[in-house]
Formats: structure tokens, C-alpha cells, sequence
């Protein structure tokens, strides 16, 4: 028998009853082979693996993080509660020290979810990850956190619920916004006043291959996580660099997402998306689970891997070599550049569009930061969108100043009735949350 | 009549059964070093004085195979192995001589790279040097497709007395689990043909030409034929006969937990609605995992006869057993000693049997009498615990569906059926620690010769339906057949009916006594690009053990 070198809690869960619609790239049979080659190379069997079931988020978990519009019920099914208390269950069994490590193969997933939740985009209704990580350093307490996002696709949820928290380090690499949906990540795109420099976006070039890809983790990303020191560092899992996925345009490998995870050595990945449901994920999610277990992965290949037909072309390679330097050295010179950005100024504010793909709905958001000299400072939404709804969310950072949490709720008392159809108070400091 | 026999490692327990009367039970010693002359002798006791033309059929649990693996009398396999790309396949090579191959086929069943001849040849070479007689050949993916597993048997096949191909043995998904239990079934096929031909002759002189059953670890029955194929599923079928016999005696469709306490062990199981709780895969023997269909059972080192000892002024039973009870000239207090000074145990030393719970109670500063309790209630609490740990891991068992998550069933057991030596003893103590009524039989003592008897044919199937690659395929059968594209989930079902039918009539059920059953059903909507390119239907079927005929006799609670 099959002894792991670090003990692996494995939260595998196919939900094969659900679908956005039946032929939706999110739909039932999305893990069926996955679950088909885990169970045939018999990793259940292995010694020192040793598999979860989800737990169920609750409202409250959801609250945390996002605004629901109108509410939580309104917007979020049992498929999505389940799907971030699988999150959620394989990071307590590493708290609660039951495993060294831990891998959620859950679906749906959530990292194009943002702090407002209209409806569902990119597959995702709200933010897996996020609800994880909050629902933990409820639990927990305090904790530095770096999010590692190698999904294909920007992720710019994740990004947005971080956007002003020094404590959690975003990194995105992702294919360029300006090939590929959501449109966002590019490097500019660096965190808000309470925490410029720790939203860290790599945009690779189509085409882009194993060289890429470790280049960047290896140039960028572990630089980064040195210096930031993180007391837990998540992958958030997205498979669809592969070079079979069809709707996305990279060159990764299954070796390769081995290797990503045998040297960034995540405490706990979250499965995003990737959708080459039959060539790419079996492999993948198997070179993954390998790989966190500190198990031999180097036999892990596709069928058709054909090493010399995915090499990176050398303009790519060199372009990359560029970028991560650029980026690495922003990292480096961030306090100075924030200080620079932000001399003087009392607030932050940022409008945006956003659009929901997969519901087609527009929003309209402005974001109004408080710079605080003795907290990440107090921060509000406005948003309405084109299926109704104006909305006022107000959010009280958790390393908040009493100041800062006295100022949140004077605003949600003395939000105007009548101008907003619902008005949100999140109070992370105290773990409350109250609409109107 | 029925004649059912249980071969355990020291007794032979015997019994025939009419209309579920128990008419005769014999119990036998076991001579380890002449099993097959061990169960011809219990069997001559047995029938000496019964009409042999009425004996309908003869059920067998045996130990051959089992001893065969634990004492390492096998005879050499050679293993050809194709692992295709995955895990390291070093922990595969259980053989006397290992194989790894080249090729692959895919999950989907399909082929992504052909067999190199030249490799099965070199293969076959070594094999011969070694004077290898029995191979078994498994291929990554070969219940999905098994032609690599085909071709390379007709190849070698004449070269050997017997290939195991895997995907004959289960229609799971495990390669490792298929590579070992391939391996077990070529290590003990000798050995197994030569006690099927020991039996048949003995009965024939005997002038018995009843049919011959030989019971599973899952609690049913194989006939002969059958068995001398695929006889790793013979092992580990003596938990499942005492499991048998406890159901027969004492029946139920509840959630329940079954207790065997013996004088070494107490072995543990389940009744889910009445019918046994599977092993999710398959047993484990020695260090093999397999695929063999077996009842869950969990053993732990607690009995009658189990050593006490006083650890920081509590009282610890077992798990080691040092000897006989004390007042049976044993080292050390056991429960025995307990019972005995309770009152509740006839035999033994009585005065020897106080001195060890006076021993104890010195420690404990407890009376001799509170002692004794005490030492009863540790052991009912010590099999609660593991009941809910037991249970605790069942109803965690990894579930693939939101149904199953949020509305699954859990295992609930209202009621606690106990047999063995210290069963009525126990059964009030178990009764209050548990808050669960407590029951035992009367005749405990031969329950798995009862439970060998009355078992049923059982057997398992699993099915897969792709309408895309139309085809069809039950691995453990044999049988990928060609579909057309808009089979349904109920055209599934209903072939699945039949083919288990089949199986189980081939098998020697008897056509009107068989209940299928569907036991997981799922059809997938496979869209490939924009559209839907066909269903992937999955069924498992099986024909659950049961009883051939109710007993009829009384119970005590």
C-alpha cells in the first residue's frame, strides 16, 4: 500500500444533480471522468488521504462577504452553500490540524463572484474562496492569507472582495483581459488605498505554456510569498489553462499543474474552473492531488501530451521574462508608490460596469474608499442595476478603528429612506450584518 | 433438507435444516494440518444417519483460500501489469514476477495506445524460467474496455494453466484493488480446484449428488462451478456465515447492530433496513485490498477470555488474550472471572474466579461484587464506543449528489442483536449503555453452520451505458454489447434486470426465488462542444443475501 508524505483531506464533491442548464459547460457530468480516474487509480486507498464531505454554508457565511440583491435566499441555491461549505470543510480539517493539507474538488465555483451579487457571472453566483476564508478567520482569528488564482480567467472577484485587504494577498495569473473574459487583471489593477501593491495581476499571452507558467511562479509569485511571509497560502484552482480547454487559449499540462502546486505547496486548493471536462481534468485534478500529497506525480500525463507540439514559442517566453520583472519590482517599490498615489487625499473612489455573462445583467457601481491612518478605513457601495434595484452597501473592514465601526453604523442609520431600494451594513470587525 | 457447514480456524460447525427447522448440528475440530479430511469427517458425522436422497443442496464455508494467502501457501503467479500513465506502479508488483507493459486505454473506454507483442512475449519467456504456472493480466481501464486483457489471455493462455484476466472479477473501478484481487485468485486457483475435486469425490462416494454452494464474504452463496473460477471470492467468508445465522435467528428490516463476542474478539456489523452493510470496495486480506464483495465487519480485541488490567484506577479489557480465564487455570482476570463470580457463568473454579476480581478490586478500592460490575459495563461501554465510531465513519461516507448530502440516509440502529458465549450475560448490560433493546438466540452456538445454510445466492453487477459510443458493457459478465443511440435509463434498468437474472441463474439461484435490485442509478448528459452528444448511464445492480428459508424458533430478549 500507498503511504502519502503529507497527510491530504480530500473534499471531492461532483454535486452530480446540478446544472446552470444541461448543456452548460457547468453542468453534471463536468467531474464524472475526474471522479472516474480518482477512483480507478485508487487514491481512496491511500494512507494518509483521507476524504470529506461538505458541511453547508449558512447565510451568515454568505453575508460576510457579499451584498445579495435583494437577499441571500433571492440569489444563492444549495448547490452554492455546499459548494463553499466543501471549501470551507477542507480548510477547518487543516486548522483542526486533521491534515496537512487540503484539496476541495467542489463545484460550482466563485471567483468571478464580486462583493455584489445581482445574479450569476462567469458560472459564478458568489465567492467560494472568499466564504472559506472569512467563515475561518471567524473561527480562527486573525490570519495573513495569500490566494495564488491560476485559473485562465482573471479573478476578478476575488480581487474585488480583497481589493482593500493588506491581509490577503491576491495574486492572479491569468490569460491577458484584452484576449479573454472577464477583461479585467491587468497589472495596473494594484489594490486599494488600505492595501496598494498586496492585488498583484500577471497577464500571460495566449500561448502561453509550462515555461510561462512556472517562469511566472517562480519569478513573481514565490518572490512575493517570501517576502509577504503568509501563514496560509491557497491555490485557488482553475484548470482551464490547458491546452485542451475550449474557451480559453493556452498550452499548461497536467505536468505542469503538478509542478505549479509541487512548488507553490498550497495549504488548501479550491477547485475554479476548467472545462476540458474529458482530455484536461482527469489528469489535472489527479497531478494536483498527487502533487499535495508529496507523492510521485511524474507519471501523470495526457493521452495526447506531445511535449514538442506545446512548446512556448521563444517571443512569448521573452515577453514573460519582461513582464515578471516589471511586476516583481512594482511589488518591490509599493510603499513608495502609495505613498505617491495617495498623498493627501481623504478618500478613494472608483466607478465600474460590470456585467453578469451568464445572466446578462449590467451594473453600475461606484466604490468610495476612506483612507484611515489607523485602519483599512470604512468603505461604501453604490450600485443599481438593469434589472432594478439601487442599492448603498456599507462595509466596516475587520482591523477597523472604532472610529471607522462608529462611522459605518452613523451611515447606515442615516442612509436617507427612500433613496436606495436596499441599504447593507457589513460590520467584519464585530461579525454583523443588518439590511434595510 | 439443507446442509450447511462453517469451517472456522478451531471448529467445524455443521447443521442440516428442514422447512427451518434445525434438525442436527454437529461441531467438530478442526485439523489445520488436513482441512479437506476435516470437512468430509464433520459431514460423515453429520449425515450418518439421514436419508441422503433428500439433501436438496449443500452449502460450504471454507477456510482453504484464506489459509492459503495468511500462511503463504500459494503457488507462484506471474503478473502482467498495464498501468498506463497515473500513479508510480511500483506498489503494484505483488507477483512472483512482474510485467509492466506498454499501452493505454482511456476512462471513456478508449484507446489511446496498442499493445507491443514483443514486450508479452519477453514476458511469457520469464514467466517460464521461473516455471510460473498461473498468471494474471490487468490493464488500467479494463472494465471500461478489456480487449488488451483479451488479447493478451489468448495469447498466453496456452503457455499456463490459468490467466486471470482483471476485469472478469469486478465491474468497479480500483486498479490497484484489481491488480491484487487478480493476483489471489491466480495464487489460490490450485488450491481451491483441488478441495472442489476432494469434495465432489467425497460426496460422490458417499452417494450424495446434492448441488454444492460455497459461500462469499458477502454473505451469499456461489455454486462449485462457479467458485473453482473465481475462488478469491471464497475468502474471508466466516464473519459472513456467523453474520447469516444471527439474521436467521433473529430477523429484522430495522437499522440494527449485530454483535459476535467470543472468547478473543468481538466482531462488529451492520443491518441497514435489514439488509447487511457492505465494505464499500471490497475486503482486505493481509496487506491486499481488494475487490471482493464483502459484509462490512470490524474486529476488535475484546472476548471472554481477554486479559484485564488496572491503568491509573481503570479498568482496561483486552485487547490481548493471554490464556484462559483464571478460574479455568488462565494468568489473568478476564470477563469470564466476572460472570462467573456474578453468578451468571456455571463452570470454572469459583474461588480461583473471585481471587482474580479480588486482585482488581484491591486496586479499584471497589467490593469483589462491584468489581465484577464494573468489569461488565467497561466492556458494553468499550463495544459502544466503537459502535459510534463505527457509525459515526459510516454516515460520513463520501456522497456525490446534493440528495444524498442533504437528504441521505443515515444508519440508525434501533435495536442491538447479540449471539455468543457471553451473550445473555451482556445483552442487559448492552441494553442500558446503548438505551437500545438487546436480543440473543438460544442456539448461538452453531449460528454460522445455520447461516452457511440458509444462505442465498447472491451476486453484483455494474453496468455501463454510453449512447454516444453506443455501447454497453457489464465487465464482471463478459458482456459489451451494442446499444442504439437513444437507449434510455429505463432500457438500462431493464437489461440490467435481466443480465443479473441471468448471472445469478448461472451462478445456481433458483429461478423463482430471485430479488434484483437496483442499487445506484445515474444518466449523465454528455455535451460535447454546443450540443448533446449522447447519455452516459451508470447503473449497479445486485441480488442481496438473504435467506432461503425462515427459521423457526424462539428468541430471548
Amino acid at each position: 500500500m500507498i503511504k502519502s508524505k503529507n497527510k491530504l483531506g480530500l473534499v471531492f464533491f461532483p454535486a452530480f444533480d446540478w446544472a446552470i442548464s444541461r448543456t452548460h459547460p457547468e453542468r453534471e457530468e463536468r467531474l464524472l471522468y475526474t471522479q472516474d480516474q480518482i477512483f480507478e487509480e485508487g487514491i481512496g486507498d491511500i494512507e494518509g488521504i483521507k476524504s470529506y464531505n461538505p458541511i453547508i454554508a449558512e447565510e451568515k457565511d454568505i453575508e460576510r462577504v457579499h451584498f445579495c440583491v435583494p437577499d441571500v435566499k433571492s440569489r444563492v441555491t444549495e448547490s452554492h452553500l455546499i459548494s463553499a461549505g466543501g471549501a470551507i470543510r477542507a480548510f477547518q480539517a487543516v486548522m483542526d490540524k486533521e491534515v496537512d493539507k487540503s484539496f476541495a474538488l467542489v463545484r460550482p465555483p466563485g471567483h468571478h463572484a464580486q462583493r455584489v451579487v445581482y445574479g450569476d457571472r462567469g458560472f459564478c453566483i458568489v465567492n467560494i474562496e472568499a466564504i472559506m476564508l472569512e467563515r475561518i478567520r471567524q473561527q480562527y482569528g486573525p490570519l495573513r492569507i495569500a490566494i495564488i488564482d491560476s485559473d485562465c480567467h482573471h479573478g476578478d472577484g476575488t480581487q474585488d472582495i480583497y481589493w482593500n485587504d493588506r491581509d490577503t494577498l491576491f495574486i492572479s495569473f491569468h490569460q491577458d483581459g484584452r484576449t479573454l473574459y472577464p477583461g479585467t487583471g491587468s497589472v495596473d489593477e494594484f489594490g486599494g488605498p488600505g492595501a496598494y501593491g498586496y492585488n498583484i495581476n500577471v497577464p500571460l499571452p495566449p500561448g502561453t505554456g509550462e515555461e510561462g507558467f512556472l517562469y511566472t511562479l517562480n519569478n513573481v509569485v514565490m518572490p512575493i510569498l517570501d517576502d509577504y511571509k503568509p501563514d496560509i497560502v491557497i491555490n485557488s484552482a482553475g484548470q482551464d489553462n490547458h491546452y485542451s480547454d475550449p474557451i480559453t487559449n493556452m498550452n499548461f499540462t497536467a505536468q505542469g499543474y503538478a509542478k505549479l502546486n509541487d512548488i507553490l505547496d498550497p495549504d488548501i486548493a479550491v477547485l475554479e474552473g476548467g472545462y476540458s471536462i474529458e482530455g484536461a481534468l482527469p489528469y489535472i485534478n489527479l497531478g494536483i492531488i498527487l502533487a499535495m500529497a508529496g507523492l510521485d506525480y511524474s507519471h501523470v500525463k495526457e493521452p495526447d501530451y506531445d511535449k514538442d507540439r506545446l512548446k512556448q514559442p521563444d517571443a512569448i517566453t521573452e515577453y514573460i521574462k519582461q513582464e515578471c520583472e516589471k511586476i516583481y519590482n512594482l511589488w518591490k517599490e509599493k510603499d513608495d508608490l502609495r505613498l505617491k498615489k495617495y498623498k493627501n487625499m481623504s478618500h478613494v473612489e472608483r466607478s465600474r460596469r460590470i456585467y453578469y455573462d451568464t445572466d446578462g445583467i449590467l451594473e453600475s457601481q461606484t466604490q468610495k474608499f476612506t483612507i484611515c491612518k489607523k485602519c483599512s478605513g470604512v468603505d461604501t457601495i453604490t450600485s443599481r442595476s438593469d434589472i432594478g434595484y439601487s442599492i448603498f452597501a456599507i462595509t466596516i473592514p475587520r482591523d477597523a478603528c472604532s472610529d471607522c465601526i462608529d462611522e459605518g453604523h452613523r451611515m447606515y442609520k442615516d442612509v436617507p429612506p427612500a433613496t436606495y431600494t436596499n441599504v447593507y451594513l457589513q460590520d467584519k470587525a464585530n461579525d454583523v450584518y443588518k439590511s434595510k | 433438507m439443507i446442509v450447511g457447514l462453517d469451517m472456522g480456524g478451531t471448529h467445524i460447525d455443521a447443521a442440516i435444516i428442514e422447512d427451518g427447522k434445525i434438525l442436527k448440528t454437529v461441531k467438530q475440530p478442526t485439523n489445520r494440518n488436513n482441512l479437506f479430511e476435516s470437512i468430509r469427517g464433520t459431514l460423515n458425522v453429520l449425515l450418518e444417519d439421514c436419508d441422503k436422497s433428500k439433501i436438496e443442496r449443500i452449502n460450504l464455508s471454507t477456510t482453504v483460500s484464506t489459509n492459503a494467502i495468511v500462511e503463504d501457501k500459494t503457488s507462484p503467479v506471474g503478473i502482467i501489469i498495464q498501468s498506463g500513465p497515473g500513479l508510480n506502479n511500483k506498489f503494484l508488483a505483488c507477483g512472483d514476477k512482474n510485467i509492466f507493459i506498454s499501452g493505454y486505454v482511456d476512462h471513456r473506454g478508449k484507446m489511446v495506445k496498442d499493445l507491443n507483442l514483443t514486450e508479452i512475449q519477453d514476458g511469457v519467456k520469464s514467466f517460464k524460467e521461473k516455471n510460473i504456472q498461473h498468471c494474471a493480466v490487468i490493464t488500467k481501464f479494463s472494465t471500461r474496455n478489456p480487449s488488451h486483457e483479451i488479447k493478451i489471455n489468448d495469447i498466453i493462455s496456452k503457455d499456463f494453466s490459468h490467466v486471470t484476466m482483471g476485469h472478469t472479477l469486478s465491474g468497479k473501478l480500483n486498479f490497484p484493488r484489481r491488480v491484487f484481487t487478480s493476483y489471489l485468485n491466480s495464487a489460490v486457483y490450485d488450491t481451491f480446484r483441488d478441495f472442489a475435486l476432494y469434495i465432489k469425490r467425497s460426496l460422490e462416494k458417499e452417494g450424495i449428488n446434492a448441488p454444492i454452494f460455497i459461500l462469499k464474504a458477502d454473505g451469499g452463496t456461489m455454486n462449485l462451478d462457479a467458485s473453482e473460477k473465481k475462488p478469491v471470492e471464497t475468502i474471508l467468508s466466516g464473519p459472513a456465515a456467523s453474520f447469516m445465522g444471527i439474521n436467521a435467528m433473529l430477523n429484522t428490516d430495522k437499522d440494527a447492530v449485530l454483535l459476535d463476542v467470543g472468547g478473543t474478539t468481538t466482531d462488529i456489523f451492520f443491518l441497514v433496513d435489514g439488509v447487511p452493510l457492505f465494505e464499500p470496495l471490497g475486503i482486505k486480506i493481509g496487506p491486499y485490498n481488494t475487490l471482493v464483495r464483502a459484509i462490512y465487519s470490524v474486529s476488535i480485541g475484546l472476548g471472554g477470555d481477554s486479559s484485564i488490567d488496572i491503568e491509573d484506577k481503570n479498568i482496561k479489557i483486552g485487547p490481548k488474550r493471554e490464556g484462559v480465564p483464571y478460574a479455568f487455570g488462565g494468568p489473568k482476570p478476564t470477563p469470564t472471572d466476572a460472570m462467573i463470580v456474578l453468578g451468571r457463568i456455571g463452570e470454572g473454579d469459583e474461588k480461583r474466579a473471585y481471587e482474580a476480581m479480588k486482585m482488581l478490586s484491591e486496586q479499584l478500592g471497589l467490593s469483589v461484587e462491584k468489581t465484577a460490575k464494573a468489569v461488565l459495563k467497561t466492556m458494553a461501554l468499550i463495544v459502544k464506543n466503537k459502535v459510534d465510531e463505527l457509525l459515526q465513519e459510516i454516515n460520513s461516507k463520501p456522497v456525490y449528489t446534493i440528495k444524498e448530502l442533504l437528504y441521505g440516509k443515515k444508519v440508525e440502529p434501533s435495536l442491538i442483536n447479540i449471539i455468543g458465549g457471553p451473550a445473555d450475560v451482556l445483552a442487559p448490560i448492552l441494553e442500558k449503555e446503548f438505551n437500545l433493546p438487546c436480543y440473543y438466540p438460544q442456539n448461538y452456538d452453531v449460528a454460522n453452520a445455520i447461516g452457511a445454510a440458509l444462505a442465498k445466492t447472491t451476486t453484483e453487477i455494474n453496468m455501463i451505458a454510453d449512447t454516444s459510443q453506443q455501447t454497453l458493457s457489464v465487465p464482471e459478465l463478459g458482456i459489451y454489447e451494442k446499444i442504439s443511440g437513444k437507449y434510455t435509463l429505463e432500457n438500462a434498468r431493464k437489461r440490467a434486470t435481466e443480465l443479473l437474472r441471468e448471472s445469478a441463474i448461472s451462478l445456481g439461484a433458483e429461478k423463482d426465488t430471485i430479488e434484483t435490485e437496483i442499487v445506484e442509478e445515474n444518466s449523465f448528459n454528455m455535451v460535447r462542444g454546443f450540443y448533446t452528444s449522447g447519455k452516459n448511464i451508470r447503473i449497479k445492480a445486485q441480488i442481496k443475501p438473504g435467506l432461503i428459508q425462515e427459521l423457526r424458533g424462539e428468541v430471548n430478549d
